[in-house]
Formats: C-alpha cells, sequence, structure tokens
C-alpha cells in the first residue's frame, strides 16, 4: 500500500470500529469523517443519526455542520430535536455514539467547555452540545481524537461528558447501564479500557510509531496491555475511500462564498 | 391572528429591550435578516436563548446586544470557535455575558415542556456531568412510581420566539420542512413570534398531512424576506454556505475587521439585501 497520513491512519482505524448493524450517533469532525468511511467500505447497512434529527443519512460529501442539508436530502426520515434526543437517543435505540473532544483523561472522560476555571476561563470552548446524554444513552462510545499532551491530560478542568468517571465500576455505581466509552482511536495508537479499572491502555499500535512516541505524547504515564498488536495498515479501498471523500467535501465547502 | 407586516415593525413592536429571545434554528433556516434587524434597531439587555448559538449570535454578543445566554453548543460548526462570545466570556467585551449553559438534550426537553405549558422538564441526563455543579437551574427530580432519580430544568418560556420557515400563506399560516429543530416547541412556548418567510403564496399545499405547520392564531407577526436565512439555508430554495461560515471565522477573530463588518453588512444594509441569495431549487 502506498504512503498514508498519521490522520488517515486514525480515520480509517476509527472506521473499522463501525459494523453493519450498527445504529451511530455521530459526532461532527474525524468521528463523521469515520462513519462514512465505514459506510462507504466494509458496513454498507449502517444506520448514521446526526443530532439535527436525520436518521439513516448517506451523505457523497462530509457535512460542515450536524445539520447541512445534504444529511435531510439523503437521510431516510428526519424527526425534530426533541423527538431526537427524547424517543430515540433516551429511548434506548441508538447501539454506538461516536465522539471527538478537546481533552480527554485516563478515563475516558471528555471536556469540550473550558480550559481553566469555568467562570473565569482561560479558553472558553463550544460546550457540550449532545455529549453527556450520548455518552450515557449509547450502548457504548467510540472515541477519536489525535493523541497529544495538550489533549491527553493527567487531569480535566471540567468533565463535559463522562466516560469511566473515576474508573472500575463508577458508571454503574451512578445506575448506568451501558457500556461507556469502549475504543479510543487515535493517530499513533488504539486504546481501550482495562476490564477492571477502565484505565485507557494501549492495545494496538499503528505502523512505523514507537511506543516511546505514545509515552511522550500522552500527559499521565499511559499503559500498554500485555498483548499489543500492530495496527493493519490501510487498505487501497479503504484509503481511496477517505481520499475521495474528503476531495469531494473541500470541493463542496468552497463553493457558495457570497458575503451576507 | 398572525399580522403579515414589514420586518422593521415586526421587531420594534415584539422585541423589547431586555426581553428574553430565542431565534432558534438548528443549523437549517436561523433568522439572520430578523436577527440583522435586531442590532440595526439597536435592541440592547436581551437575554439570548439558543440550543446552537452560531454566528448570529456570535453578531449579536459582538454588537453588544446581549446581556446573557443560555445555550448548550456555542460554536461555529466544523470551523471552531465563536470568537465574539469568546471575547465576551474571557475578556468581557464589549460587555460580560451572563451564560447559563446546558446539555442539548436538556434544552430540547425544556422547549418542549415550554410548548406543553408545563414549569420543568425531566430527563434522563447529565449524569457524573460537570454541568450541574455550575449551573444552578439543574436540579434533580425523583419519579414518584419508581424512585428514580431524574434531572430537571425550568421551562423554556422566551418572551419572544423569532424563526425563519418556508413559505407561508396570505393568512399567516407557516410551513417548515426538513431539519426542523426546536422552531415549533420555541414558537408555541413564546410570550410573541415573529416569523420571516421566503416567499408567501396563495396556497400553502402543505405536501404531506404531516407537515409541520404554525397556525396563523399561534404566530404573532409573518414577514416576508426572500434569502433570509443567509448564510444558513432553506431547504428546497437555496444551501447552507459553508464557505461563508468558513470566512467568518477571520472577520470574527478581529474586532476592528468584526465592527467593519457589522457597520458595511448590517448598519448599511437592510432585509432587502437578503434577496440576492434567494432562489427556489427546481
Amino acid at each position: 500500500m502506498s504512503d498514508f497520513t498519521p490522520t488517515e491512519m486514525m480515520t480509517i482505524a476509527a472506521s473499522r470500529a463501525l459494523t453493519n448493524d450498527d445504529v451511530c450517533f455521530v459526532g461532527i469532525g474525524a468521528p463523521s469523517a469515520a462513519c462514512n468511511v465505514a459506510r462507504l467500505t466494509h458496513a454498507p447497512d449502517i444506520t448514521l443519526i446526526y443530532e439535527s434529527g436525520t436518521v439513516g443519512t448517506k451523505p457523497d460529501v462530509l457535512p460542515l455542520s450536524i445539520g447541512d442539508g445534504e444529511l435531510c436530502d439523503t437521510a431516510l426520515f428526519t424527526v425534530s430535536v426533541p423527538e431526537m434526543f427524547r424517543y430515540w437517543l433516551q429511548g434506548g435505540r441508538i447501539t454506538t455514539g461516536f465522539l471527538g473532544g478537546a481533552q480527554i483523561d485516563r478515563f475516558a472522560n471528555l471536556n469540550t467547555t473550558v480550559v481553566g476555571p469555568y467562570e473565569h476561563p482561560k479558553v472558553r470552548l463550544p460546550g457540550g452540545g449532545g455529549a453527556p446524554e450520548i455518552a450515557s444513552n449509547c450502548g457504548q462510545i467510540f472515541i477519536t481524537m489525535a493523541l497529544s499532551k495538550r489533549g491527553f491530560v493527567d487531569k480535566l478542568n471540567f468533565i463535559t461528558s463522562m466516560g469511566h468517571g473515576e474508573g472500575g465500576n463508577h458508571r454503574e455505581r451512578l445506575g448506568m447501564k451501558t457500556k461507556g466509552p469502549t475504543r479510543v482511536i487515535t493517530d499513533l495508537c488504539i486504546l481501550e479500557p482495562n476490564p477492571v479499572t477502565k484505565e485507557l491502555t494501549v492495545v494496538s499500535i499503528h505502523k512505523g510509531v514507537t511506543r516511546q512516541q505514545i509515552v511522550e505524547n500522552c500527559g499521565w504515564p499511559i499503559k500498554f496491555a500485555e498483548t499489543v498488536i500492530d495496527t493493519p495498515v490501510p487498505t487501497e479501498t479503504e484509503l481511496q475511500t477517505l481520499r475521495d471523500i474528503n476531495a469531494r467535501t473541500k470541493k463542496a465547502h468552497q463553493g457558495n462564498k457570497e458575503a451576507a | 391572528m398572525a399580522r403579515l407586516i414589514s420586518l422593521a415593525e415586526a421587531i420594534s413592536e415584539n422585541v423589547h429591550d431586555g426581553d428574553t429571545v430565542a431565534m432558534e434554528g438548528f443549523t437549517h433556516l436561523i433568522p439572520y435578516a430578523a436577527g440583522h434587524e435586531v442590532i440595526r434597531q439597536g435592541k440592547k439587555d436581551l437575554f439570548l436563548i439558543r440550543m446552537t448559538p452560531d454566528i448570529l449570535y456570535d453578531q449579536l454578543i459582538g454588537a453588544g446586544a446581549a446581556r446573557g445566554m443560555k445555550f448548550s453548543w456555542g460554536g461555529n460548526p466544523g470551523v471552531g470557535s465563536l470568537h465574539r462570545f469568546r471575547d465576551a466570556v474571557e475578556n468581557q467585551w464589549p460587555r460580560p455575558l451572563e451564560i447559563e449553559e446546558h446539555s442539548h438534550a436538556a434544552m430540547a426537553n425544556a422547549y418542549e415542556a415550554g410548548a406543553a405549558n408545563l414549569p420543568f422538564a425531566m430527563l434522563r441526563g447529565y449524569i457524573g456531568a460537570d454541568l450541574t455543579k455550575v449551573n444552578p437551574n439543574i436540579k434533580q427530580v425523583m419519579c414518584p412510581f419508581t424512585g428514580e432519580v431524574l434531572a430537571a430544568v425550568p421551562a423554556i418560556r422566551p418572551d419572544v420566539t423569532i424563526i425563519h420557515a418556508l413559505r407561508a400563506d396570505r393568512k399567516g399560516n407557516v410551513l417548515l420542512e426538513g431539519i426542523v429543530g426546536v422552531q415549533k416547541e420555541a414558537v408555541l412556548g413564546a410570550r410573541r413570534s415573529i416569523v420571516t418567510v421566503e416567499e408567501i403564496v396563495d396556497e400553502l399545499n402543505p405536501p404531506s398531512p404531516n407537515s409541520v405547520v404554525l397556525p396563523s392564531w399561534a404566530v404573532t407577526a409573518v414577514v416576508e424576506v426572500p434569502g433570509g436565512a443567509f448564510p444558513s439555508y432553506a431547504q428546497g430554495y437555496y444551501p447552507r454556505s459553508n464557505a461563508f461560515y468558513i470566512a467568518w471565522d477571520e472577520i470574527a477573530r478581529d474586532r476592528d475587521t468584526f465592527q467593519a463588518w457589522i457597520e458595511e453588512n448590517i448598519m448599511k444594509a437592510g432585509p432587502e439585501d437578503f434577496a440576492k441569495h434567494a432562489k427556489k431549487a427546481a
């Protein structure tokens, strides 16, 4: 296979986490690319849902927002936002939530709210959006974000959406019956929670990446599973599918540039 | 019955300084033209409500029209930060902004409770989330039948809700299609409502018996503003200008370029300037 970038490897590895049977609540950005690569390769019957209310959508170009017209035009049906969150998400109909985040900790809790104190933030981030309830109401959660010291931090300023909380059976203790984050796909490796402690540990390393690189890019002393495998490199089909959809998307988003 | 009037009249009659105002739209059908009229008329001390405040609320905040905002996701979708919103929260420019922050699920439930004339909404939400520590309007309620503890938030009852819809008939009955967001709930939960539309037609002819229709008697004012959702979009009329959303990042990053943009494109402009963006897809 030809060369690929770490971001391409991340998106493709993330797409592989999804199956044909998944009903997937899609976050914008990296998760959206991964979900659509899955749909266009090994999981053609996957149901993709965006929080704008579009169900079973099959966009030809990646949406810039969660509510682009492309999503509605290609959806099986579109519901109101209250119905989306009440009947479909809270109703327990969604198997998988796919999220990104600005910051994550070792128990896969996510912060997309603030850096620094909430009342006087150093950086005000967009906030949680659908994430707090996606994280608790979907059957399981996949997360994709690039591995960096800024993103993978020892302690979060703010828990926007709970992953495994303080670790162990914390979710269960709060009455949650869903699995929470089961996989975190980065540009260097794949992490999964330890079955008992729920601490994220490295289970698969992408081609050309060293353990040292992973350690240096993580904000906590990251652990490796007993058995660590090599992530299979992208196939020709996966890579071509991703590059094609990215090219279509770039072209589409550059059009229609007029001042309001 | 809804009055069919000009945008200037609709805003001056229905939006008052200090009001709580919801200008809703979930990416689709965002009422830009109406929001610009609010800025042009110099309305101030507004408490803004919106699930997904995007560029329009960045403009209102940067122009100094808002004292506060209730929201659940404040960003430029797929692009990054809202720089004027950030400047207000991080540096209190041009004035401090009081924020009440929720999750989407809570806001959607709260709008529905408002439309249903209930005092609060409940949901299975905010579990393990820190928003409960910083927002005193997130409380808990116990199910009287099972004992389950659920999250509770106050119903959203805006003084005025402003939305953009596809079309209305001459009586003021309004049709929405596509991504309909929380617009129906936001209108029904509000004391007054303004709906701008792409066109006013003789016969509404809803495409399905289940179409989202707001009847004239549930709306205060209807205004024809073709192109009034640009750079957002109107299903079947014109697409979202993703290019403009991307370009806004540079415009809003700097206070001077932002103010120059407001002066040129809002203060010296009018609702008729949106017409150039209007078109009807075949």
